[in-house]
């Protein structure tokens, strides 16, 4: 068998488990944890096509909300009327498309930027793309965004999911397995890019730009093309974000959705898969447990409501101090460090 | 022709609101090459304790001072803890560590002052002058913020040109080893030069608050317009940090008063992809070359 048949074989075993999981997980939970369980899936997939860009190239994108909000605004498009012209698959393949051809664009202006640079231009996208659903009211819905009709699950996937699980699927649960399905679909897609040629040469250009270049790598394409890659998943997120929501609105794509995808990727450290999932996972649970604290601390929902971010970025600053490679990459270390140790002492 | 000369006006006063802030952003990438993200939250917090006081019932010009001072605490505070250990690491590092400073701080401020909008006064009038039968839209209070500006650049001109504080500011900035060789106490001049930098940011957050609304959020789209005005100067030149802002000032202006307000912040960004694709050193920069 061939190194990629190996590597793909490899990933696909995990991606088999993971549906397993997903299905034991989902059919015994309630519709408000799938509904929660949804926006871990989105923010995830977001996350992960982040931490590919970041992690593997070295291009850092505050940008990646105002990515989601295209294929968010795209999906809500589609999704007008009561009995979609085209079938939701087919429409969570046009967000990716449409996202991932906008994703180009801002691609080939990011890939002469770097550092800081970079970060104030896709912080000034973050902020102005909000403003554009804004000045097209008319078509895109200003303030108050546009309603997002999801169709009802068709008559096989309701006897498949009663023959599987032996339960009727809800309309929630419905959104919720499309978005963990997409999840693993886009998952195996980037470990086995990361693992591929492709992916060395993102980070052979991330370590080192000239010796890159003198290896015969073009700068621009392999940073256009992570760019692009990090742009489908924020756009297939975009989708599993607005049939979840059921809203496509300016205010949920506001810069905290950019900033928020940032630290879920440093929480889990960067350019690990995993890791991006265990941020999404806290980013989706921590704030229901922090809120209540504060609340059982005596301050008034609103103000409780705005712990959870202090938490966040309280955490994102200590571990760019204390453990630069975040969660997953300083728990691999330590048990890296351990095994060597421990085959030290056994020569 | 009313409304032209008025949305340059505004443009004008607004742009000298943006010089400052892209002054501090600037000042801030010559001594550490950080830009610092979380400017914008650290200007709100210390508006916000200038807020707290005049609701106390002092005076404006109190809680002016005091925001102020607040700013220069804050910048020496955040360089000395948060920033020192990232000085010198890959860049991306101090990126990430000023962003997770922004949304600290901001989820601070809303625990602790709330987020509601609240009114913030202005120490003079804020209704425009009338020339003959023309409402010209200077205010009192946009000439204390153009002249405001003017004397914290003057005194910044004065304080790094003239004397031997600001020749070691600069020196350190310039050429770190070279400058310790020297004697000089290089990590005294980068706190010293982050507390300047994030006391020019404090008085930009007050002149925008004054006679409008204030909440967390209030200067989030102000970083970047800072930060666009001094790309647009270039981020190593002072002066063209102050050109850039009241260029990007006028433009913006034009921008919200003929094709619409909601657009404002997708021209600031069509004019820093331009300036960068074009001119990346910027307006201004000495440097011949720099990489973006």
């Amino acid at each position: 068998m061939t190194r990629l048949g190996r590597l793909l074989r490899s990933h696909l075993v995990v991606a088999a488990l993971g549906v397993v999981m997903i299905v034991l997980v989902l059919s015994s939970v309630n519709d408000f944890r799938a509904v929660q369980l949804t926006q871990m899936a989105y923010l995830g997939i977001a996350a992960g096509g982040l931490t590919i860009l970041t992690g593997l190239n070295g291009q850092i994108s505050l940008g990646h909300g105002a990515l989601m909000a295209i294929g968010a605004y795209t999906t809500a498009l589609l999704l007008q009327d009561d009995e979609p012209a085209l079938p939701l698959l087919v429409i969570l393949v046009v967000a990716t498309a449409v996202t991932l051809a906008v994703g180009a664009l801002i691609g080939i202006a990011a890939a002469r930027l770097h550092g800081p640079y970079l970060a104030g231009a896709t912080l000034a996208l973050a902020v102005a793309v909000p403003g554009i659903a804004l000045y097209f009211g008319d078509a895109l819905g200003g303030e108050q965004g546009l309603r997002v009709r999801v169709p009802d699950a068709p008559g096989w996937v309701l006897d498949a999911a009663y023959f599987v699980t032996g339960q009727d699927l809800t309309p929630s649960k419905y959104v919720a397995y499309l978005g963990w399905f997409t999840l693993v679909v886009a998952y195996v897609a980037l470990a086995n890019l990361s693992r591929s040629r492709v992916g060395r040469r993102w980070r052979a250009v991330r370590d080192d730009d000239v010796a890159a270049e003198v290896a015969g790598i073009g700068l621009g394409r392999a940073r256009v093309s992570a760019f692009v890659v990090s742009a489908a998943a924020a756009g297939a997120a975009g989708f599993v974000m607005a049939t979840s929501v059921r809203l496509a609105a300016p205010s949920g794509f506001s810069l905290t959705l950019s900033l928020t995808l940032l630290t879920a990727v440093v929480l889990g450290g960067l350019g690990s898969l995993t890791g991006a999932l265990v941020g999404a996972a806290l980013l989706t649970f921590l704030p229901g447990v922090v809120t209540d604290a504060g609340v059982g601390a005596g301050l008034d929902d609103i103000r409780a409501a705005e712990l959870a971010p202090l938490v966040y970025g309280v955490v994102m600053v200590a571990v760019i101090l204390l453990a630069p490679s975040g969660l997953v990459g300083s728990l691999r270390s330590v048990w890296l460090r351990h095994r060597t140790t421990v085959k030290g002492e056994t020569p | 022709m009313q409304q032209l000369v008025n949305t340059l006006l505004g443009g004008l006063t607004l742009g000298m609101v943006y010089a400052a802030f892209a002054l501090a952003l600037v000042m801030i990438w010559r001594s550490t090459r950080i830009v610092n993200f979380a400017q914008a939250p650290m200007a709100m917090v210390t508006t916000f304790i200038a807020l707290r006081i005049i609701e106390a019932g002092h005076s404006y010009w109190l809680g002016f001072a005091a925001a102020l001072l607040a700013g220069l605490l804050l910048g020496a505070l955040v360089e000395r803890v948060l920033v020192r250990p990232v000085e010198g690491k890959a860049e991306i590092n101090a990126v990430i560590l000023t962003l997770g400073l922004f949304i600290v701080l901001h989820a601070l401020a809303s625990v602790v002052f709330g987020n509601r909008y609240r009114s913030f006064p202005a120490a003079f009038g804020i209704r425009g002058m009338e020339v003959g039968d023309m409402t010209i839209a200077l205010t009192g209070f946009g000439i204390f913020t153009i002249l405001a500006v003017l004397a914290v650049m003057g005194l910044l001109v004065l304080l790094f040109r003239f004397t031997d504080l600001g020749l070691r500011m600069r020196a350190s900035a310039y050429n770190q080893e070279v400058a310790r060789l020297l004697g000089v106490r290089v990590g005294h001049m980068l706190t010293l030069g982050w507390a300047l930098a994030s006391l020019v940011g404090s008085l930009a957050g007050l002149l925008i608050a004054g006679g409008s609304l204030v909440h967390p959020g209030y200067m989030d789209a102000v970083v970047v317009y800072g930060f666009v005005a001094a790309v647009l100067g270039g981020l190593d030149s002072p002066a063209g940090a102050v050109v850039g802002g009241l260029l990007l000032g006028v433009s913006l202006s034009l921008v919200s008063g003929y094709v619409g307000s909601e657009l404002v912040a997708l021209a600031a960004l069509a004019i820093l992809m331009v300036v960068l694709l074009l001119r990346p050193q910027g307006l201004f920069a000495q440097a011949r070359e720099r990489r973006v």
